[in-house]
């Protein structure tokens, strides 16, 4: 009795393992199934022309379907600035630009962008729940959590080629003003 | 072969008896499946769910139909489609549409129906997990359903929702982006939801619904007074003849003929609203097509989910993510953190938590009413302390329900 017990117990626990082995496999399967398709991640870079581009007005450009904000600096706003914000701008010849991803750090809603108060703590405001950014897109007020992301950037001439990093977006990494952490607004 | 009548006509009773046992079946389930008399209207709650999934089952095939699940078709698929083409596909979108918003007011109520009774302990803990599971499958089955139109609340909507798995600090966009299948949400997006809102949940909830009314089966409803019955003698009364004195009816017809009398009265408001008041279930701002690159000004969830929403709020990121995964978990746990050992009424219980019970549903309908309103001034306060007591009102319940006396 005892003996077939124990052989039931064996057939019971290879069958067992077999199935978790199966189902691991099955399960990485259906995760596969649920990944942003090759076709979507390839979709790319984007690239900006802004030699054109007027001061103090807010261009938005699209970019893996996420918002980018980009807007020329004047002498007044660079001016009221702090240090951070002013390591955050993307330098193309002579114009400094503000450049990221448009979505607020709180819950990813598209915060306005106020000319008219483009030198104070509230240039951007997200109109969901309220919070404030100055014009280098560092947030001034709860309920955002951090600065407006840059999105990985390369300057090539009069463009900014979003989607790769070059040279500038890796100073700013080593920085560490890209906005994964808290800044000095 | 078992014993089985040779001469019995073709599906007869007492051929499918012999063949799906369903004079047994019947028996278990309706006509000796014992209700205490001692109940009220709140009782045919249970009921008035079941039909309301019914309905939303039946005009969400008919929907089925003709809806595209493509982000460049959905939105007119939906709007000019079914509203203008379909023979009475209004009708059939209204119904879907006024049945998933009023579900939930029901469920609301079924569920503090059964907190003030105490209907969710000694015995009948299965009874409330499975509830709240339901209610956990029906809020999911709530939200892919709106994602469906591709308006911008649904774009908005499914975006601030996703966003959360990204749980705060952690950044865990990959899940994010794993979950949408896209860097924001798309046509992966729409249709995996799709997908989810028609067959996965759905089934799941149809599982759970088995599950919920089995839990029921032993325990028994509970009642008025929440006196403890002993069905069988109970029962055994009632099949005597004694049906006066016994303190039980059967399921059907008895309980069933009181049951559909609310029923009744509960669709006639429903087809009330279904024609003439229909616009509450109906969000303006969906009406304009999806719009990744506008946010609206207010991005708000339907009136059922405002209560968490608001929970989530007032508080900063990280924090507010933690509150809001506390208000989505606490209510499975009442069972257990409600320490008495009386299942009695609310008012029979003693103060303390004839109290709790009370502040806990205003607290609710003061953050559903802060969830709505824009996040300033005044509101924001209110909402932050109302917040605040909700999550107080939880974590007291243990120590006020504790020292309770025995009743």
């Amino acid at each position: 009795m005892s003996e077939s017990m124990n052989r039931r117990d064996a057939m019971g626990i290879a069958f067992g393992a077999c199935a978790a082995v199966g189902g691991v496999f099955a399960l990485g399967g259906m995760k596969a199934a649920w990944d942003p398709l090759p076709s979507v991640k390839a979709a790319g870079t984007t690239t900006v022309d802004v030699s054109s581009s007027e001061a103090n007005v807010l261009y938005t450009e699209k970019w893996r379907g996420k918002p980018i904000f980009i807007i020329k600096k004047t002498k007044e706003m660079n001016d009221a600035a702090s240090e951070d914000s002013k390591k955050r701008d993307v330098i193309v010849g002579d114009d400094r630009f503000v450049v990221c991803i448009g979505l607020c750090t709180h819950l990813g809603c598209i915060p306005a962008y106020n000319p008219k108060k483009s030198t104070t703590k509230e240039a951007f405001l997200c109109a969901c729940h309220g919070a404030t950014y100055e014009i280098g897109a560092i947030n001034t007020k709860a309920p955002a959590p951090l600065p407006m992301l840059v999105p990985p950037f390369k300057v090539e001439g009069k463009t900014i080629v979003l989607g790769e990093a070059g040279p500038e977006y890796e100073k700013m990494k080593a920085d560490g003003v890209l906005g994964d952490t808290p800044l000095q607004a | 072969m078992a014993h089985f009548d040779k001469n019995a006509k073709p599906f007869s009773e007492q051929w499918l008896q012999d063949r799906l046992a369903v004079k047994t079946l019947r028996r278990v389930l309706a006509e000796e499946y014992w209700i205490p008399k001692d109940i009220n209207f709140l009782w045919a709650m249970g009921m008035i769910l079941a039909v309301t999934f019914g309905l939303l089952l039946v005009s969400g095939i008919f929907l089925l139909m003709y809806y595209k699940p493509d982000v460049a078709l959905a939105f007119d698929s939906v709007n000019y489609t079914i509203m203008q083409e379909v023979g009475f596909g209004w009708l059939f979108r209204h119904i879907h549409g006024v049945a998933a918003s009023v579900v939930f007011l029901i469920i609301y109520i079924h569920m503090f129906t059964g907190i003030y009774y105490g209907s969710y302990k000694q015995g009948r803990e299965m009874i409330w997990i499975s509830g709240m599971l339901l209610f956990v499958t029906f809020s999911a089955e709530a939200f892919s359903g709106y994602m469906l139109p591709w308006g911008q609340m649904s774009y908005w909507a499914g975006m601030v929702i996703t966003n959360l798995f990204s749980a705060g600090s952690l950044e865990l966009n990959g899940v994010v982006e794993w979950i949408r299948g896209d860097y924001v949400p798309g046509d992966a997006f729409l249709t995996r939801f799709f997908m989810l809102h028609v067959l996965l949940l759905p089934l799941a909830i149809l599982g759970i619904i088995v599950l919920h009314f089995g839990s029921l089966r032993i325990p028994h409803v509970n009642n008025q007074e929440g006196a403890e019955i002993d069905f069988d003698a109970e029962a055994e009364k009632y099949l005597a003849g004694k049906t006066k004195e016994a303190k039980v009816i059967r399921f059907q017809f008895d309980f069933l003929s009181k049951d559909i009398m609310v029923l009744a009265w509960f669709l006639i408001l429903f087809f009330y609203l279904v024609f003439y008041h229909f616009g509450f279930a109906m969000d303006p701002v969906n009406f304009d097509p999806a719009d990744g690159l506008k946010t609206p000004a207010h991005i708000y969830p339907e009136w059922y989910f405002l209560w968490s929403y608001e929970i989530l709020r007032p508080f900063p990121k990280d924090p507010g993510l933690i509150a809001f995964a506390f208000a989505q978990v606490i209510f499975v746990l009442l069972p257990f953190l409600d320490r008495s050992p009386n299942a009695i009424p609310a008012h029979k219980r003693g103060k303390p938590f004839f109290i709790w019970f009370w502040l806990l549903l205003i607290d609710m309908i003061i953050l559903t009413a802060m969830g709505k309103l824009p996040p300033e001034g005044i509101f924001s306060t209110i909402g932050l302390w109302a917040a605040w007591g909700f999550i107080i009102l939880w974590v007291a319940l243990p120590f006020i329900t504790k020292n309770e006396k025995v009743k």
